[in-house]
């Protein structure tokens, strides 16, 4: 909502400043948004008039015109617009104005012949985007007068950003009736006669929407000129609510729009077929709008129509068949009250947003109607003339919004709010802010008038006890609120020290949209189900992330691209995935490096970050919880073949995966060097073991090195699971230490080097049963895995 | 003899002299005081003379070993200085090189602040609870009281898979979550990411929020402002001028925005207030008595208030960034500022 100073204080005129005024609305829940002045900075233009006008001699376009100022004698002003002519009055710029942009007037010559100042047009002096002449003034305007204060231009325009409950100051009237009741001061309404009924005509008003349209007014206005120039003071008021002026009839709807809050609409008569109809539209039935928009409509959408067709979208958009038009002799002024529920979310579902829906659907006074279409119809006839017929008014009691005393409980207002009132205070508020208000024993029933649409219950009271009181001045309570201890999970890690881990392991934190790219994640996940947005912002952001590496490998990409040569990331964050028709939001933990093992230094060869480097960073997150894990060599769409692990627990259930991002995707999206991925459920990686005393040992433990000779195939896994087997008690350890290929081994088979750990909790182990150990262990590698001790 | 025993130290000394390492120090005590040593056969030949003699030989050989051996000392302790001094200085570093090994990095500033926000409120006893981000219209609209007609919808921007089905907007569908399977007394507080379809300057379709709740019987108003205030003198360890403004949130009642003397100029106005002093940081009120009734708590017994708050907001005040956008592009550049 956008309104002129000015025209707000000629309803009620505090003695404060633009500054306190904009806070006051402000800090009573009218927040104000913006504060611009009505007209940009200009000076020394006045009131003028062409006395007479010569065809310049040199130049067939301009004019050399005498004007009067209201200063002794004329002055000479060469002109160009097309629209000079003799007797009319427009703004001149004297010398020694400053025009909008510090353009100086200075005495000039134009093709020889001398000019003693400017004709200005709406643009020249900021007032409009762009103009085709000069500004007309009324004929009525007094020569000579300082422009500013012909036209208020020292005014400001405020914007007051209006919440969705607050359709009540939706108007000026509105507006100055919250200062009012801020300041503590009278006010009264634009007063409005009634229009002399000069025509026996009427058209018929049917409504068939009932509940949807519970009052319904019409009149016709015979003889209009629809051709009339709207007076500059409306045409300003309007301009200043951020209106354009669009021919009188239009804009008499517009005005009393900002000024009582009242939609109304205007049909050319002329177009009209029959009586009017209020009524649901019907399956298919076509209108085209008043913006040339043609929409389909259907049941759900409430028409205004005439004996043959659909006119209007009711409260939202009228349609462009019945149309005013500066042809325009009669007009149907309508000026309806259509149910919030009727009108609400219906603009939106034909992509409409328009000031009048934007009205109905938060609620307009339902006792308003009467008085704007006599405000309507006053203004049309002042301003184009005419004849009004008299009103049909067709309402339905029954569904006009009712306003129901609420209680309020006295004792309330100190729970909810922390203060005692006195019962005065009380009804003063309320009786200030309109309502009718009766004393009870233990409180108050209030009812709210029928411009307040968000008061219907007790809280809403103390709502407006606490704004007219001033939030600022309830007390504050410092935190003595009851507290309980908060129970600490000990089975499961906080996620907060596995990213502190990972940052300590050199890993950025990122954080990337949910919602990816469709063709990406069908490269890299090709095998699940995705979850589309029905209305994404970009198509590149269209479906739900099935894993996060979508959003770490365009990260990485995003800095490899900007000479980042070597990038480590991970984030946190849901995946979103769809199973037999449900979807499953499944918070993940995933990791991505490229580049060197370490950032570049002297002390360190530079070498590439590998699996096994990526590895030790996964298991580090393992050694947290205590939990032991299984990496098995696996398949993986995006992952290289031989380099990839799937991670499972003990009993087999999937964690995630850790590998080489396969090279032929690292080259469809564009990287230029290896890139390893990891990505973990982290529910299953969180569950943490929690620690179980064992008695300690006191004999020495002993350590016995194999080198085993095994097939490539078998897994360093798999020899350790087959040692572990064995189910030895004394059995600690057992370590890898080496893995050899080459001369000495043959082709195919490699060189396993392991170190078993031995302890007895009971005595010191012999020699002899060390090597009894040893032996049943060999015996089981070579049965189960065919190893070799080798030589 | 004596002679002989003459030569024999002279010629020690002289080898004493003559010696560069402690090696060969300990080849020379070797050689002189060892088992075959000469001073020791010196002693050994003293067995054939008679007793008399004996004595007398044998504290001129002591002598002369003593000597020997005082020579000796001084030698090792000079040999072992200047071994000391030697090793010393070969194994000087230049201990302004960088240290080796794996860097750190960082945590991204959304998480840094939305920890410390979490902290805050753990404190004093806040419950840390998460919900889904794929939500059903009924939690993330209905139940907080925004049926499907009300102006606020329009206002929400929503995603949407299908008419029933949302992004969530905000992180209130936490309270009616926990408010659904809980019982009062509840505090909590629900961070997470939430959506909305825009996109500009200042919008990103997925941003952060914090929402807190508090339900108890006898919560009113001063809590909340108590609870605010106390919050964000915390947060930005300041003790800035808080101002609460009416407002309108369908979910709760009263309704206030919450708005910080600007932490940029100190409430002088600037670019970042848009010259008003004034920032505003927060959403909250009174949880509405729809709201209890949509989660079955008897709004007469309790009563309670929530709050919701922007983290890109919070994180760009403290930090002073300048960009929303450069939350989410994850360029190294921008997020190792924040180690």
């Amino acid at each position: 909502m956008q309104v002129s100073e000015a025209w707000l204080r000629s309803y009620v005129n505090p003695a404060i400043s633009t500054e306190e005024l904009v806070e006051q609305l402000t800090m009573a829940g009218l927040e104000v948004d913006s504060v611009e002045p009505a007209a940009a900075k200009f000076s020394g233009v006045v009131v003028g008039e062409v006395l007479s006008m010569q065809q310049h001699p040199d130049a067939d376009r301009l004019r050399v015109c005498q004007v009067a100022v209201g200063i002794a004698a004329p002055l000479q002003i060469v002109c160009g617009a097309s629209n000079v002519r003799v007797g009319l009055k427009i703004p001149a710029a004297l010398i020694g104005a400053v025009l909008p942009g510090d353009f100086k007037i200075k005495k000039s010559k134009l093709r020889g012949e001398e000019s003693f100042g400017m004709l200005c047009s709406e643009k020249e002096l900021g007032l409009a985007a762009d103009a085709d002449g000069l500004m007309e003034l009324a004929n009525d305007a007094p020569v000579g007068i300082d422009i500013r204060v012909y036209l208020s231009l020292d005014d400001s325009i405020i914007e007051v950003d209006l919440t969705p409950n607050r359709a009540d100051c939706l108007s000026v009237e509105g507006l100055a009736r919250e200062v009012a009741v801020l300041n503590q001061m009278n006010w009264s309404t634009t007063r409005v006669g009634k229009a002399e009924v000069s025509h026996q005509d009427i058209l018929a008003v049917t409504v068939e929407a009932k509940d949807a349209c519970p009052r319904y007014l019409g009149r016709l206005i015979k003889g209009v000129n629809a051709k009339a120039q709207t007076p500059l003071w409306m045409q300003e008021r309007l301009r200043r609510s951020g209106l354009r002026s669009l021919g009188p009839l239009v804009d008499v709807t517009n005005y009393v729009l900002i000024e009582l809050g009242q939609p109304l609409h205007v049909f050319d008569a002329e177009k009209l077929t029959g009586g009017i109809t209020v009524r649901r539209a019907k399956a298919d039935e076509d209108l085209t709008l008043l913006n040339g928009q043609t929409i389909k409509l259907d049941h759900e959408a409430l028409v205004i129509a005439d004996d043959k067709q659909a006119l209007a979208l009711a409260g939202i958009m009228g349609g462009n068949h019945s149309a005013v038009s500066d042809k325009t002799q009669a007009v149907f002024l309508e000026c309806a009250f259509f149910a919030p529920q009727s009108i609400a979310g219906k603009a939106r579902r034909f992509g409409l947003h328009t000031d009048s829906s934007h009205r109905f659907e938060r609620g307009v006074d339902a006792t308003l109607q009467t008085r704007a279409i006599e405000r309507a119809t006053q203004l049309i006839i002042d301003i184009a003339g005419g004849s009004a017929g008299a009103i049909t008014e067709v309402t339905t009691e029954s569904t006009l919004p009712q306003r129901q005393a609420i209680f309020l409980r006295r004792q309330r207002i100190e729970k909810m709010l922390g203060i005692i009132l006195a019962d005065e205070q009380v009804t003063h508020i309320f009786q200030r802010l309109g309502m009718a208000v009766q004393a009870q024993v233990d409180g108050w029933h209030i009812t709210p008038p029928g411009f307040r649409f968000d008061i219907a219950i007790e809280a809403d009271l103390l709502e407006e006890i606490a704004r007219i009181y001033g939030y600022n001045k309830l007390p504050n309570s410092s935190l003595l609120m009851r507290s309980q201890l908060i129970p600490v999970t000990e089975a499961v890690l906080e996620i907060d020290r596995i990213k502190d881990l990972l940052v300590d392991r050199g890993y950025q934190e990122a954080i990337t949209y949910s919602f990816v790219d469709e063709d990406i994640q069908n490269t890299i996940a090709p095998d699940n189900e995705v979850i589309r947005l029905k209305n994404p912002i970009s198509s590149d952001l269209s479906v739900m992330r099935t894993t996060l590496w979508c959003g770490l490998l365009n990260a990485a990409l995003y800095n490899t691209n900007r000479q980042q040569n070597r990038v480590r990331l991970f984030e946190t964050g849901l995946r979103f995935v769809k199973k037999d028709g449900k979807i499953h939001q499944q918070k993940m933990l995933a990791g991505l490096a490229l580049g060197s093992a370490y950032n570049e230094q002297w002390g360190e060869k530079t070498r590439n970050v590998d699996f096994f480097d990526i590895k030790a960073d996964v298991e580090a997150m393992f050694a947290l919880t205590g939990c032991e894990v299984q990496f098995l060599s696996a398949r993986q769409p995006a992952l290289h073949p031989g380099q990839t692990a799937e991670i499972l627990t003990l009993d087999g259930e999937k964690i995630g995966w850790l590998g080489m991002l396969h090279p032929t995707l690292e080259k469809q999206l564009g990287f230029d060097t290896q890139v390893f991925l990891f990505e973990l459920d982290q529910m299953l990686t969180l569950s943490k073991r929690i620690p179980k005393f064992k008695s300690l040992s006191k004999y020495p433990s002993v350590r016995r090195d194999l080198a085993l000779i095994v097939k490539e195939e078998i897994s360093a896994i798999h020899i350790i699971n087959c040692i572990k087997g064995s189910a030895e008690p004394a059995l600690q350890d057992v370590i890898v230490f080496d893995i050899y290929r080459g001369k000495g081994v043959e082709e195919g088979s490699k060189s396993v080097a392991l170190s078993l750990i031995m302890q007895d909790e009971a005595q010191t182990l012999t020699d002899s049963e060390i090597d009894a150990i040893i032996s049943r262990v060999l015996d089981i590698l070579i049965n189960k895995i065919h190893a070799k001790l080798r030589d | 003899m004596s002679a002989t025993l003459e030569e024999i130290l002279a010629q020690a000394l002289q080898e004493l002299a003559a010696v560069n390492d402690l090696n060969q120090l300990d080849q020379v005590r070797v050689h002189y005081l060892g088992k075959k040593g000469l001073f020791t056969l010196q002693m050994k030949e003293l067995g054939g003379l008679v007793p008399e003699q004996r004595r007398s030989a044998g504290q001129v050989i002591n002598q002369a070993k003593d000597q020997f051996q005082q020579q000796l000392e001084i030698c090792k302790e000079q040999l072992e200085n200047s071994a000391l001094a030697a090793r010393l200085a070969s194994e000087r570093i230049d201990v302004t090189l960088p240290g080796r090994g794996q860097s750190i990095a960082g945590l991204h500033p959304v998480t840094t602040t939305l920890r410390r926000i979490s902290r805050i409120f753990a404190s004093v006893g806040f419950n840390v609870v998460e919900g889904p981000e794929i939500e059903d219209d009924y939690h993330n609209f209905e139940a907080l009281n925004i049926p499907s007609s009300h102006p606020a919808r329009a206002m929400h921007h929503t995603f949407y898979f299908d008419a029933h089905t949302v992004l969530r907007t905000h992180t209130s569908p936490v309270q009616i979550r926990v408010m659904e399977s809980e019982k009062p007394p509840l505090k909590v507080i629900a961070p997470g990411r939430v959506y909305r379809c825009d996109s500009d300057i200042t919008h990103t379709p997925m941003f952060h929020q914090v929402e807190g709740f508090l339900v108890d019987s006898d919560v009113s108003f001063a809590d909340l402002k108590g609870v605010v205030y106390e919050f964000l003198r915390a947060f930005f360890e300041k003790d800035s001028q808080v101002r609460f403004r009416p407002s309108y949130f369908p979910f709760t009642e009263p309704s206030a925005e919450v708005d910080i003397e600007c932490v940029m100029c100190n409430g002088e106005g600037c670019r970042v207030c848009s010259q008003t002093g004034w920032l505003e940081v927060m959403g909250c009120g009174m949880i509405h008595p729809q709201v209890f009734k949509a989660v079955n708590i008897d709004s007469e017994q309790y009563s309670g208030f929530a709050f919701g708050m922007g983290v890109e907001r919070l994180a760009m005040l403290r930090y002073g960034i300048n960009d929303l956008r450069l939350f989410f592009e994850n360029d190294l550049k921008f997020l190792e500022q924040f180690n």
